[in-house]
């Protein structure tokens, strides 16, 4: 570490305390959603679910902007002298880091995005030397090489931090015990989880993924209070529960914190009137950090950005243009503390929107709407954005089922046509022509609804549509380019 | 009194009825009556076949979707009024017919399909009426 790292390094890490000073300072009323929370002493009391590592989440908004650029303006410096990637960018607009004088300039600087991993593979983006570097992750990779990424210890220390936040924000605390299904390897989502939950004070049963009848017996043996896994694998133990004659709702199972994947308002529902736990939605991206970017509270309204660390902003998916509050885009997110390897404007590929206003908990982190789909899926018809996952659901709310389906795109006379060619099914089979133009028309006039175009719908006849590798190929484009 | 008849979805395009036709020649399956309902984009392939079971079994086997659905089948005189007389036996009884179609056996009679909405309520007015229905035994000897 040079002199000028070392600068950085400790302007960073000791900003946590300065938060915490400042915010206790401020009389922040901690747990203020929570009756009977105290209001300006820190206690921590598994009553109110207060825990002082929640401190940051409460910190006057001016602090925090100011918080902001100055972690901002620290971090592009770190990654303008150490990343040449992202000096020659800079360069490229004719910037320097001292063109970065308030939080709105963040809108001047190039964005990052996942090829630009892969391109520097391993190491290109890393702004430490290895001798600072503790940690390596990887993603698995399954096109190519894997994208890697980096933690000085000052970064663990700070994921750490922020799992932390998570976990008491869904009311976990000392005493709770744990259980970790995430994968503990390469994926951050293991070792991400464990850190928070034993910093924490929690007790941790690091099973990771796999073996449901284990799982299940050591939940129950144990007394299990916390289960942090993806929904579905949580859905399967619930269904593997009910095999075995174990009803989840007679366990001390309290809370889920369920992430790494994108799940729906009614898995939900289903997951808490079947298992009794309160389910909880936790986002994050090994990019970034890994599990811990942002987290539901107990009031369930989207999810906090700890954006004390991580700056959310939205953006047009097409223009990449910064959109207002409320409005719905793609999430791009900056490390404002990150060492081994700031991501400056990383473009998640995650649509969703920043929520207008102030959360009932009284945290001032802004949050974000549940994620439920990507802009790498999003297609661009006659101006209008689609994503398939808008005609899944379309025709899932006809059918009840998922018929395999097929995006057809063309160009006729330089105009975008859209076509959605559906596989007859054995339930949607009929032996009257009625039944069948009934169908059809109920098909067109939700996806016309959903949309928001006029597209075309055509039943096909079963097993006719293009599979590879035994998936079915969901967008095939023919238009021009 | 009730028959079997397979429907098959099949595109409106060219080719795409000779595939399920040459599965079921090789599999010995006599087509007894075909009939196509068409749009501009797809059609339903109505068949009355001598082993429908079997013949279900081949298509399904080979990814078809083939729904069986139960249909009555009436010999009638081929002769002008055969049909005619048929259906003033339903008249003013509010039995709907879904689909009908007939073809010729013999050059003296014919045979009426049809697909009732309510398959029991037609069989009772139909035999009150002293209209003949043929089992399906009695249809696949035709």
């Amino acid at each position: 570490m040079d002199s000028h790292q070392r600068e950085h390094a400790s302007a960073l890490l000791t900003e946590d305390e300065a938060v915490a000073t400042a915010a206790m300072d401020a009389g922040v009323k901690l747990g203020a959603g929570y009756p009977g929370a105290p209001s300006t002493e820190i206690q921590e009391t598994a009553a109110t679910n207060c825990h002082p590592a929640s401190v940051p989440d409460y910190i006057p908004l001016p602090e925090l902007r100011e918080l902001q650029l100055r972690r901002l303006q620290t971090v592009v410096a770190l990654a303008w002298r150490q990343v040449e990637l992202f000096r020659t960018r800079l360069a490229e607009r004719g910037l320097t880091p001292e063109d970065i004088r308030s939080l709105e300039d963040i809108a001047k600087l190039p964005f990052t995005v996942k090829s630009d991993l892969r391109d520097t593979y391993p190491f290109g983006l890393f702004a430490s030397s290895m001798k600072d570097v503790v940690r390596l992750h990887a993603s698995s990779g399954t096109t190519g090489k894997p994208i890697v990424v980096a933690y000085t210890k000052e970064d663990v220390e700070v994921w750490t931090s922020v799992m932390v936040r998570c976990l008491a924000g869904c009311g976990l605390h000392r005493g709770d015990i744990v259980q970790n299904a995430y994968g503990y390897g390469l994926f951050t989502g293991g070792l991400g989880a464990h850190y928070g939950a034993e910093a924490l004070g929690a007790a941790v049963v690091p099973t990771s993924g796999g073996n449901a009848d284990r799982q299940i017996m050591l939940m129950k043996d144990f007394g299990v209070t916390a289960m942090c896994c993806t929904p579905t694998y949580f859905l399967h133990l619930i269904d593997r529960a009910a095999e075995l004659g174990v009803d989840m709702k007679e366990l001390s199972l309290r809370v889920g914190v369920f992430g790494a994947e994108p799940w729906t308002e009614s898995m939900r529902r289903h997951i808490e009137n079947m298992s009794g736990v309160e389910a909880f939605d936790i986002y994050g991206l090994s990019e970034i950090i890994g599990p811990g970017v942002g987290c539901e509270c107990r009031r369930h309204q989207g999810l906090h950005i700890f954006e004390d660390h991580f700056y959310p902003e939205i953006v047009d998916p097409a223009t990449g243009e910064p959109l207002p509050e409320g409005t719905e885009g793609e999430l791009v997110l900056t490390t404002l503390s990150k060492q081994a390897m700031p991501m400056i404007r990383y473009r998640t590929r995650d649509i969703t929107m920043i929520l207008p206003g102030r959360c009932a908990c009284g945290r001032t982190l802004r949050r974000i709407g549940r994620i439920g789909r990507r802009s790498d899926d999003m297609l661009i018809i006659r101006g209008v954005n689609v994503f398939p996952s808008q005609v899944e659901s379309a025709l899932l709310e006809i059918e009840g089922t998922l018929p395999n389906y097929q995006i057809l795109l063309t160009s006729e006379q330089g105009l975008d046509q859209m076509e959605v060619q559906i596989e007859v099914t054995a339930q949607m089979s009929n032996d009257k022509i009625g039944a069948l133009q009934e169908l059809h028309q109920r098909i067109q006039g939700a996806l016309d609804h959903v949309l928001g175009i006029r597209v075309r719908v055509a039943l096909v006849e079963p097993h006719s549509l293009e599979r590879s590798e035994g998936k079915a190929k969901r967008v095939i484009d023919r238009r021009a380019t | 009194m009730k028959i079997h008849q397979i429907s098959l979805f099949a595109e409106n395009k060219p080719g795409h009825i000779a595939a399920p036709a040459r599965l079921l020649a090789k599999g010995g399956i006599d087509i007894r009556s075909l009939y196509l309902a068409d749009t501009q984009h797809y059609g339903i392939l109505r068949m009355i076949v001598s082993d429908w079971q079997k013949a279900a079994g081949i298509l399904e086997a080979h990814r078809f979707v083939a729904k069986v659905t139960e249909v009555l089948a009436v010999e009638v005189p081929d002769r002008p009024g055969g049909l005619a007389d048929v259906l003033e036996a339903l008249e003013g009884t509010g039995i709907n017919i879904e689909y009908m179609y007939a073809f010729p056996v013999r050059g003296d009679e014919a045979i009426l399909i049809f697909r009732f909405a309510d398959p029991d309520a037609a069989i009772a007015q139909l035999q009150t009426a002293g209209i003949n229905l043929l089992a399906s035994e009695e249809l696949l000897r035709k």
